[in-house]
């Protein structure tokens, strides 16, 4: 399935770093979120976009993710050549990231 | 117990100024926030400044106080901003000089200031914290450095009496956080509550994007009424509990999820969100549907604040040009990249001296590269194709490199657009809290 089956996002910036956040639309499928989307797929997933570490944050007090992403804005929101500098739309391409099903 | 209501006016500087108006007119609101300062405004700002010492605030300043100030005099709303931008001073006058057009007497407007520290930067030589490298080694591309005041300046202004507080650059939180401690008597130091009133800004700070706007999703997250979206209120008791509501007959909703995907919004660790009045805890924040569009916040818990301020350093880096154009139907794709192909065999023949370069088709991966599958081909694609130069004179001949595909390109090619532009950059740097001396006059009108 596609992440955004269950799950909400929305991005952030400051400088060269993004921040997405990953929320599942209900709680019962925070844990299949923690255990299917890690840090490490996200950097993967956003190979040759993200050029820096990522970090992992759990919320779980509302069921969610936060990823926060070095080197990610082409050098900076006020700098980038890119046509979206602030990466705003980093979020939907998260969202097309595959998982598993959830079991039943 | 004792509770306020506090309203958004704006998010950004160019927001929408109909729903300031609603918030004012039927939000039962004792204070109106207008959060009007993105990070390189203030730097744009003072360069305004720098040629006409009466500009350099927002430019919607005008188009602002004229709307909400009859509706704030006659229901004693007390307003706050960060629309004096590099020039709070000359905002206060203008919104005197508005007030005394509008009938408006007996106005106490204050102006908050300090937040340049362009000298003691640049004496004390202080190191940029992305470049780890002093302030000198930046010459004379250095433009502005503004430091992140907190809401001492701000609750001093509103216990002189201020109706009107017109500030430069103060943390965005901190613009509603001051109203709660100047009600409440809350202490200096007492971060639970100062955590919990700056989760009340954080949450208020983008306008309409708590409300609904920027949250759409057809078919998974709908909203209605995003043509007329109203902006948020918080409304907040003495020991500093509070709820996130809304007009009722605005467009938008505010629900938990709503306000789910604006507390992580520009936020990195969550457990530590610094701002110059407290680090804050939304690690265990809660949010539960108490009525429809209300919402109660629970779980934020704070922390000392942190030992420094935080300043934003502007500066020129450069230029950046820029050209565009359209091919479409069958073979679009394949007439874009032998147009791109053209334009990057053109910029070497020219000698263009550019430091970085992109080569874009807009509708296919300018935005996510190739970090989705690939699509079925469009049958329209925008090349763009940007640069970073050292002059104005080069980033203007990448454009023109452009335009002169329609009689020099692929067959078909439509709509070029060109432009050149300087850029003015962020930096930051930390400063001791010393070294920032917030002042607060007041302007009378």
């Amino acid at each position: 399935m596609k992440l955004y089956e269950c799950a909400h996002s929305r991005t952030g910036d400051k400088g060269d770093i993004s921040n997405i956040s990953v929320i599942a639309y209900d709680q019962k499928d925070y844990e299949h979120l923690v255990q299917h989307v890690t840090a490490e797929k996200v950097r993967a997933h956003f190979k040759g976009i993200v050029h820096g570490d990522v970090v992992r944050y759990e919320i779980p007090s509302i069921g969610a993710l936060n990823f926060v992403m070095q080197q990610a804005l082409g050098g900076g929101v006020t700098k980038s050549l890119a046509l979206d500098p602030h990466g705003k739309c980093l979020a939907s391409a998260l969202m097309a990231m595959d998982i598993p099903e959830k079991s039943a | 117990m004792k509770t306020i209501r506090i309203g958004t006016g704006a998010g950004y500087s160019g927001d929408r100024i109909e729903p300031a108006v609603e918030v004012a007119e039927k939000g039962n609101i004792d204070y109106l926030v207008f959060e009007c300062l993105a990070e390189r405004t203030i730097a744009i700002a003072q360069k305004a400044k720098l040629n006409n010492p009466e500009a350099g605030y927002d430019a919607l300043l005008t188009a602002r106080m004229r709307a909400v100030l009859p509706a704030c005099k006659q229901k004693g709303i007390k307003l706050i901003t960060n629309m004096g931008a590099a020039n709070p001073l000359a905002a206060a006058r203008k919104t005197a000089e508005i007030a005394a057009e509008l009938g408006i007497s007996g106005l106490k407007i204050a102006c908050v200031e300090g937040d340049d520290v362009l000298k003691v930067l640049t004496d004390k030589d202080i190191n940029i914290t992305e470049t780890g490298a002093p302030v000198s080694t930046m010459g004379d591309t250095l433009l502005s450095a503004n430091a992140y005041l907190g809401a001492a300046p701000l609750v001093e202004a509103l216990e002189k009496g201020a109706d009107v507080v017109i500030t430069g650059r103060v943390a965005d939180p901190a613009l509603f956080l001051a109203p709660q401690i100047f009600e409440f008597g809350w202490s200096f130091d007492d971060w639970d509550r100062l955590a919990k009133g700056t989760a009340v800004g954080h949450l208020l700070e983008c306008a309409g994007q708590i409300t609904g706007g920027y949250y759409a999703e057809p078919g998974f997250k709908d909203v209605a009424g995003l043509a007329r979206l109203g902006f948020p209120i918080a409304e907040v008791s003495e020991d500093g509990e509070f709820v996130i509501t809304k007009v009722a007959e605005a467009g938008g909703m505010v629900t938990p999820d709503t306000c789910k995907e604006q507390i992580l919004y520009e936020v990195h660790d969550p457990s530590s969100y610094l701002t110059p009045d407290v680090t804050a805890d939304f690690s265990q924040i809660t949010f539960t549907q108490e009525g429809t569009d209300r919402v109660r916040v629970g779980g934020v818990k704070g922390r000392e604040r942190p030992a420094t301020l935080k300043a934003s350093v502007g500066y020129v880096d450069g230029y950046i040009g820029e050209g565009e154009m359209s091919y479409a139907g069958p073979g679009a794709l394949a007439r874009g990249r032998l147009a791109l192909d053209i334009v990057k065999e053109r910029l070497d023949i020219i000698g263009l001296e550019a430091s970085e370069l992109k080569f874009d088709l807009i509708g296919y991966n300018a935005i996510h590269a190739d970090v989705l599958a690939p699509q079925p081909e469009p049958t329209e694609v925008r090349i763009r194709v940007a640069g970073r130069t050292a002059s104005m004179a080069e980033a203007v001949r990448i454009g023109n490199e452009v335009e002169t595909l329609y009689t020099n390109g692929p067959a078909s090619g439509g709509g070029a657009a060109k432009s050149a532009k300087q850029v003015v950059a962020m930096l930051s740097a930390l400063l001791p809290r010393e070294d920032v001396i917030p002042t607060v006059q007041f302007i009378e009108a």
